[in-house]
């Protein structure tokens, strides 16, 4: 276990290497890969959550939706990194676009499925209320969909941090796969140390959208909400199954 | 690694088209796939389904115990999905590189990585399908005098398929997706023409030979599970005629 | 007891293998609870007898069926079927041997009609080829085509079809012995008692030692040769037969249960064809109704007479039997006597007494003699024939 060892040295020293003295350091990576990663996950947010939302609202595409997911599932990231390198050259819009392709599908899917599966009995009982559309949507079906919504932001979070780094085997520098994909330079330490500190920003990044989602989700669905998060995943799931 | 520029054409006919589509790098060269099938792309697939075959068998046994037993203990649930969980939350890459630590660059460091990746799903899925058996017909096959294996094997299991077989779909898919990052501790996988093609410009041709043949394999494992589960469940086909 | 190897595959109406069932102070107190579920609860059941439990939610009558089929741990007592003691026996192999029928069916979906009858004679290792004979031969008792129904499943099957394959299932190995927790309360009032029709006539060929749960009362009435009312905790308030408890219920509590109208209830379980009927009088007479007389089979019951009477104009209804033959009349007083003979412990005899005035009256009379209404007899040997084919 002794490189677990010089993997935690390596971060100690902030990534330096002695004898390579121009090698960006751990931090300023770090930083970029969430930089990176925030871009491309706030640019699908905006695309796929409306999409998503507006889609289980109607009760309609859930073809689309079922099989976005399922597509989304199947293109590797080194794939869409590549094909993105041969023909437009890697650049940082590039693998932002690639980020965007594949983060978009598991939110549209969970978004989705969110709003899909409130319980149609609230929605007509608020309508019996007599609320207006826009406010059995605001009031009703949306606070309901938060914690699905959140599942889908948590899993397309991770994969766009995980992605990132791998960016960095397609040739694209600025983010800590820079570090993995180096390992003449970095040395298994480097390489090891920078593993950890991908794993770490991973579940950093999850715990906050956790935190996120604990505050945003109303107080009288709290205790249900893990249930709801997990049972969102498992949904997608069975909704497979749903298809058959 | 191979370096593809150095290798001239297989088949002397096509040399000067072949060579001229290959240097040009143009979409796609035909002729540089039939002629590098054998040596470059089938091996890369074989291996591929190799790792992904290997993974998924021994992700899916595994959930099933961890689920057959979360069945029985209910407190078993929540901490194996904490552990799968934190599992699945590791990036790809990263697990790669911290399995090589204590394990070694080699086909056991790739297959623990993929099959934690599984592991979540399947334990999830084969839990809920179990759990989706009707009260009744478990009281029913109790009554009758089934033993619990035999209600486990006759009952719950094949109830269950449906959630079991979306579950390994995900499982399948997914992990013919994060093969192909295998090849960083390991030299096997669709993800070694990748890689070399990356090295080479990007090699356009190989690149979407590689790429083609992974979605295509997870399209075609996709559709034999579905094919296999509507096989496997007639009573779901047959509707109700109510009456 | 090995009931597998002695059940056979042919006509089950020419067979019968039914076992005594004895309950012998059983209680069940549930961990943590004060009052125990039931207590020291005794009774037994002729082999061959439908049994009902009745009586409120929270009486244990579902309780005390589950012990019987061990699948709830009795706390004490015995229970013993065909004289031995289930707790001797392994209760998997226990329970291959007790037909069981719950509320909601519990079929299997995955499997067809055919496999989920199968069920027991395949846990028992029966040979496939019996295991088909005897799948094929319930077909009919159960009052199923199986041109039209064979290989489906139950998604494809009505509520009231699925019951009656769960029945079915439970008697695919012969058992000497039959659970029914309420199998009927989820079907439509129609259907219910017509699955209640077709369950009487099941019984009565294949004669198994039936435990029946409900609650419902006039079910209870209907479908048991005896009943065990059973008040909350468990308690035995009365087991007799339905007409000796609805002639004399043991207290307060079986009386309300039963209802304030048992005495109407009594009726129900008396068929014209059981009463001595009185001869129709053919003479004019000046208070013809305008209406004709309403013609009622041999088979409708007394309660149903007594409710055509009262909502009827007519005084009385003649009875014809399957040919359309007139049997006798049956009027309002005729049924208030039956139940008042049935209420007082006496045989009862037939014969012909001249009266004063000509004619013959030929009814039934009671030990302590009762007057009736004196009727013209036209013919003292069409009802003498009339009353020995009732």
């Amino acid at each position: 276990m002794h490189e677990f060892v010089e993997a935690f040295k390596f971060i100690g020293r902030n990534g330096a290497v002695p004898g390579e003295p121009n090698l960006p350091s751990l931090a300023h990576l770090a930083l970029e890969t969430l930089k990176v990663g925030a871009i491309g996950v706030g640019i699908s947010l905006v695309i796929a959550v409306p999409i998503g939302l507006w889609l289980g609202h109607r009760h309609r595409g859930s073809f689309v939706a079922i099989n976005l997911g399922n597509v989304g599932r199947a293109l590797p990231s080194i794939v869409v990194l590549a094909i993105g390198d041969a023909f437009l050259g890697l650049g940082l819009t590039v693998v932002e676009l690639a980020l965007v392709i594949l983060a978009v599908p598991p939110i549209i899917t969970n978004a989705y499925y969110a709003i899909d599966s409130v319980d149609p009995d609230l929605v007509d009982a608020a309508r019996g209320m007599g609320m207006g559309e826009r406010e059995v949507l605001t009031r009703v079906e949306l606070p309901l969909a938060v914690p699905g919504v959140f599942a889908g932001i948590r899993t397309a979070a991770v994969f766009v941090i995980s992605t990132t780094t791998i960016a960095s085997l397609a040739g694209f520098s600025g983010s800590l796969g820079d570090i993995i994909a180096n390992e003449t330079s970095y040395h298994f330490s480097g390489v090891l140390g920078a593993a950890i500190c991908v794993a770490a920003l991973a579940f950093a990044v999850e715990g906050t959208l956790a935190l996120l989602q604990h505050i945003l989700t109303p107080r009288g669905i709290r205790a249900g909400a893990g249930e709801s998060a997990k049972a969102s995943m498992g949904q997608l799931g069975a909704s497979a199954a749903a298809q058959t | 690694m191979n370096m593809l520029a150095t290798t001239g054409p297989v088949i002397p006919e096509y040399a000067k088209h072949s060579v001229s589509c290959v240097v040009h790098n143009h979409t796609f060269c035909w002729s540089w796939a039939t002629s590098n099938w054998s040596s470059v792309l089938w091996p890369a697939l074989r291996q591929h389904v190799y790792l992904v075959l290997i993974a998924v068998s021994i992700g899916f046994v595994l959930s099933m115990a961890l689920a057959l037993i979360a069945h029985r203990f209910r407190w078993f649930e929540q901490p194996t999905i904490l552990v799968t969980t934190f599992l699945y939350t590791i990036p790809s890459l990263a697990l790669f590189e911290l399995l090589v630590a204590p394990v070694g660059a080699n086909l056991y460091a790739a297959e623990i990585a993929l099959v934690s990746y599984t592991l979540l799903v399947l334990f999830r899925n084969i839990l809920t399908g179990l759990r989706a058996v009707p009260a009744e017909v478990l009281d029913a096959a109790e009554g009758m005098g089934m033993t619990r294996t035999q209600a486990l094997l006759q009952v719950e299991l094949p109830l269950a398929l449906p959630a079991i077989t979306a579950g390994l779909r995900i499982a399948v898919v997914t992990t013919i997706a994060l093969a192909t990052i295998v090849y960083t501790i390991y030299d096997a996988g669709l993800g070694v023409p990748i890689h070399i093609a990356l090295g080479e410009g990007p090699f356009k041709t190989e690149l979407i030979c590689a790429a083609a043949l992974t979605i295509g394999l997870a399209i075609v494992c996709d559709g034999l599970l579905v094919l296999t589960q509507r096989a496997l469940t007639p009573w779901l086909r047959a509707r109700s005629h109510g009456g | 007891m090995n009931i597998a190897a002695d059940a056979h595959t042919e006509g089950p109406s020419s067979y019968v293998r039914a076992a005594e069932l004895e309950l012998r102070e059983v209680s069940k107190r549930y961990p943590g609870q004060l009052i125990p579920a039931i207590e020291k609860l005794s009774f037994t059941v002729p082999a061959g007898e439908v049994c009902v439990l009745v009586g409120p939610s929270g009486s244990g009558k579902t309780t005390a069926m589950r012990l019987i089929n061990r699948m709830i741990p009795i706390s004490g007592g015995d229970i013993l079927l065909g004289g031995r003691s289930v707790l001797d026996r392994n209760p998997r192999e226990l329970r291959r041997e007790i037909g069981y029928v719950i509320q909601q069916i519990g079929l299997f979906p995955h499997r067809t009609i055919e496999e989920n009858i199968a069920t027991v004679p395949r846990l028992l290792g029966w040979p496939k080829a019996r295991i088909d004979a005897r799948v094929a031969e319930l077909w009919d008792l159960i009052g199923l085509r199986k041109d039209e129904l064979s290989g489906r499943y139950p998604a494809q099957l009505s509520g009231g079809q699925r019951q009656r394959v769960g029945v079915a299932r439970a008697l695919a190995a012969d058992p000497p012995l039959l659970l029914m927790d309420e199998p009927f309360g989820a079907i439509d009032p129609i259907n219910r008692a017509r699955l209640q029709d077709e369950f009487l006539r099941l019984q009565q060929q294949v004669r198994k030692t039936v435990v029946f749960v409900t609650h419902d009362i006039d079910e209870a009435i209907k479908i048991g040769d005896r009943i065990a009312i059973l008040r909350e905790g468990g308690d035995l308030a009365q087991y007799d037969t339905p007409a000796e408890i609805l002639r004399s219920p043991a207290d307060e509590f079986v009386a309300q249960f039963v209802g304030a109208d048992r005495g109407i209830k009594r009726l129900s379980l008396i068929a014209l064809e059981d009463l001595t009927l009185l001869v129709p009088d053919d003479s004019p007479r000046r208070d013809a109704p305008a209406t004709p007389v309403p013609r009622v089979p041999l088979t409708m019951s007394g309660r149903d007479a007594l409710s055509l009477l009262l909502t009827s104009r007519a005084t009385h209804l003649l009875v014809v039997d399957d040919d359309g033959a007139v049997r006798g009349n049956v009027t309002v007083e005729l049924l208030h006597r039956r139940l008042a003979e049935d209420g007082a412990a006496a045989g009862t005899s037939a014969r012909a007494e001249p009266t004063a005035g000509g004619g013959t009256w030929v009814g039934a009379v009671s030990s302590d003699g009762l007057d009736g209404k004196r009727q013209a007899a036209e013919d003292v040997d069409g009802a003498a024939k009339a009353r020995s084919g009732a």
